[in-house]
């Protein structure tokens, strides 16, 4: 077994990444000023670029969905159990240690369980919570006729809110596990040149070799 | 000659200018006069206009009375009492010098059938000299004018000339005819309503963007449709809603005076498509008026908002005075105290008070039992979240204290006009004799035993509009203790936190300690994270 850098995130896979991202912080932001949190800019310029914004991610959402499916990347998210008390353990324990991280990365399976249950929770659970209560309360004008006394309205926007302070605790986690092991640049750097360290056998390593994935070893 | 070239005698000819009117009313022999009353000019009218006194007497105009279907009711001036004047029984010569007729000096019993006796001119006039004075229950001040007559709109009465104003008339009521009540209601300029007031008789569009001449140069009836002498608006029941949106033929005049029936009820188009669609989301809940009449009082005239009637009476060395301490933004001051009145506080630019509407008042009526210990509604507004025909909608909120009898807890009626009478308080300032007097005539019973009770009184907000760049912006709402504070019932981000937002604030807050909490701990661990 071998330590190589495999291309591991395609530039897809990137793109998403990092649109999702900018997108997201976006929304927090927009979506705390119609909150009431800060003051920051008109609120109809608030309203405007949440909505648009929003649904601008739903676009790159609907061919994200679409490229994981043909692409078998879904397969990435599915949660498992293997491995995953060792991780708990690590995260809770051994990192105070200084151990090293339990898991290594394969090509199949880039997250390790905790990981990957995080994401598939994200994507099953938090997602579709924020874009159907948005979607739901940016059509409002279609059904609202319905809901006299705004109750309805009520339930939709709170679960919304909800929604996304926990995708917002997600991203504070999400982004202090990069200072954990080996560093925040060391983890952030596969994400943008998509070039990430994987275990190989000598067969995997000729296979990538030959798929053009791999980095040359530096001399 | 035949007698149809008599009859066409004064037929225009080909040679002659195209005048907008059909009819040159200074042609008709019958105007001509001499005409020695306002009735003598009616009569003539008649002589033409067969069924146009029958009309104006089915109108409430002329009756002063409204029957309210969905509460019940009967209101109208000859019934209710306000937070203003009070009432207009015993009171009359004064109070229907505004009325649409001639002589009606007894509010008990409804003017006699007597189609002579309707004010034509007062509506119809264009010379713009005619005018009715302050205290000869509807007639014009007539050769030779009284010392120190009056104009109902406060104006030193001159004699007007029936003749001129006879052959002036013109189809619609201009606005010059319909402010000269209307814009001085209450007793004063702006005192009663908030939004007429005579700024518009020729209002900047940040006034009035309708009525503005720099607008769209709208008269009040270009709105307020007429029928037979009827016309649309009320503020007993009002259109807070357009009933009849889509029930009417194009080019039809909306027998409504609401925004809709012009602008529909999805009128926003910007500042760009989402923020339009979002706007026109507002409209099932939010009236227009809302947004678009985001103060009153405009123009530099001050309407009445606070009356102590409480406080009248009281005298310096035996004689009434007066305090002028409101000073309105054209330096004119305006009377914070009279002994006729009590006290006064006034507004320009005023902030309107909001509440859920679906239009239909309910009186507080001369009979009504009320609870002296809370402040009084002269008015309540129907409706609420739950109905789909209610919107939030602007009021001007009149504050008052008025008088009531303490034993049998009912609005007392009060005797304020009637110089000679001997009852009269502007005239005797005592309470005793004006609330016995008023009583009296009113045929109601009375203890003899009175207070002051504090009153509030509501008044629709519809008129001065502002140009659209002018209405409130998103956050005079949508905000910590915006506009709309007090309005339960409906969904308003931004003005406030949730329970979704309170359950995520600490869900967020915990995932940052956690975060902190740990990283705090591998930096102090002994071997630290920095391995390798």
């Amino acid at each position: 077994m071998a330590e190589r850098y495999v291309k591991v995130y395609t530039r897809f896979n990137r793109v998403w990444h990092w649109s999702q991202m900018v997108s997201i912080m976006l929304l927090f932001f927009t979506g705390a000023r119609l909150l009431g949190l800060h003051q920051i800019g008109p609120f109809g310029l608030a309203v405007t670029v949440h909505t648009v914004v929003a649904l601008a991610l739903l676009l790159l959402w609907a061919f994200a969905t679409f490229w994981l499916f043909t692409t078998e990347g879904w397969k990435q998210f599915i949660p498992r159990i293997t491995g995953f008390a060792k991780v708990a353990r690590f995260y809770a324990y051994g990192v105070f240690k200084g151990e090293e991280h339990p898991y290594h990365k394969t090509f199949e399976r880039r997250h390790n369980p905790l990981q990957a249950f995080a994401y598939f929770a994200l994507k099953m659970a938090l997602f579709p919570a924020i874009w159907i209560s948005g979607l739901l309360y940016l059509t409002y004008g279609v059904w609202g006729a319905n809901d006299l006394g705004s109750a309805m309205l009520t339930l939709i926007a709170n679960i919304h809110v909800l929604a996304a302070f926990a995708i917002a605790s997600f991203v504070v986690v999400h982004i202090y596990l990069l200072t954990i092991g080996h560093g925040f640049r060391e983890h952030v750097r596969p994400m943008i040149t998509g070039y990430d360290k994987i275990d190989l056998c000598p067969e995997g390593e000729a296979y990538f070799a030959k798929q053009g994935k791999l980095k040359p070893l530096e001399d | 000659m035949s007698v149809s070239a008599e009859l066409a005698a004064k037929a225009a000819h080909m040679s002659d200018p195209v005048v907008e009117s059909t009819a040159d009313h200074s042609k008709f022999d019958v105007l001509k006069g001499p005409f020695k009353s306002g009735p003598e000019v009616t009569a003539a009218c008649l002589s033409c206009h067969t069924e146009a006194s029958n009309q104006v007497m089915h109108s409430v105009h002329w009756k002063w009375e409204y029957q309210n279907e969905s509460t019940g009711q009967t209101l109208g001036k000859a019934h209710e009492l306000n937070a203003f004047c009070g009432n207009v029984a015993s009171n009359e010569v004064r109070c229907t010098s505004c009325h649409t007729g001639y002589d009606w000096e007894d509010v008990r019993a409804p003017m006699p059938d007597d189609p002579t006796k309707v004010d034509c001119l007062v509506c119809h006039d264009t010379s713009g000299q005619y005018a009715k004075q302050d205290n000869l229950a509807g007639n014009p001040p007539l050769e030779p004018v009284a010392e120190k007559a009056k104009t109902i709109t406060g104006k030193a009465a001159w004699a007007v000339d029936l003749i001129k104003a006879a052959q002036s008339v013109g189809p619609e009521p201009s606005r010059e005819n319909c402010g000269n009540c209307h814009f001085y209601g209450g007793g004063g300029d702006n005192v009663k309503h908030g939004d007429l007031s005579s700024a518009l008789f020729d209002p900047t569009p940040h006034v009035d963007v309708h009525m503005s001449k720099d607008g769209a140069n709208m008269q009040c009836a270009d709105c307020h449709v007429s029928d037979k002498h009827v016309f649309a608006g009320s503020r007993y029941e009002t259109d807070v809603v357009d009933p009849h949106a889509g029930d009417m033929k194009p080019g039809q005049p909306r027998e409504v005076a609401s925004c809709t029936s012009c602008h529909t009820d999805a009128p926003h188009k910007g500042p760009n498509p989402i923020l339009g669609m979002k706007l026109n989301d507002h409209t099932d809940r939010v009236a227009c008026q809302t947004c678009h009449i985001p103060e009153f009082a405009k123009g530099g005239v001050a309407t009445k908002t606070v009356w102590d009637w409480s406080t009248a009476g009281k005298l310096k060395d035996g004689k009434p005075y007066s305090e002028e301490e409101f000073v309105q933004s054209d330096g004119k001051h305006l009377h914070t105290y009279l002994s006729t009145k009590g006290d006064f506080e006034w507004g320009e630019n005023v902030t309107p008070y909001y509440a859920w509407s679906n239009g239909v008042m309910t009186y507080t009526l001369p009979e009504t039992e009320i609870d002296p210990t809370q402040t009084l509604e002269i008015n309540s507004i129907g409706g609420g979240a739950e109905d789909a025909n209610s919107r939030i909608f602007p009021f001007k909120r009149m504050i008052g204290k008025q008088a009531y009898d303490v034993e049998r807890k009912v609005l007392a009626y009060n005797n304020v006009y009637g110089p000679g009478n001997g009852t009269a308080l502007w005239s005797y300032f005592d309470w005793e004799k004006s609330l016995k007097a008023g009583m009296d005539y009113a045929g109601v019973e009375y203890s003899g035993k009175f207070d002051f009770v504090s009153t509030y009184m509501y008044w629709p907000i519809t008129h001065m509009v502002g140009p659209e760049e002018e209405a409130l912006k998103c956050d005079s709402c949508h905000a910590k203790d915006g506009r709309l504070a007090n309005i339960a019932g409906v969904y308003m981000p931004g003005s406030g936190i949730g329970i979704g937002g309170k359950l995520g604030l600490v869900i967020f807050l915990l995932a940052a300690l956690g975060v902190a909490g740990h990283g705090v701990l591998r930096l102090f661990s002994k071997k630290g994270a920095h391995h390798g």
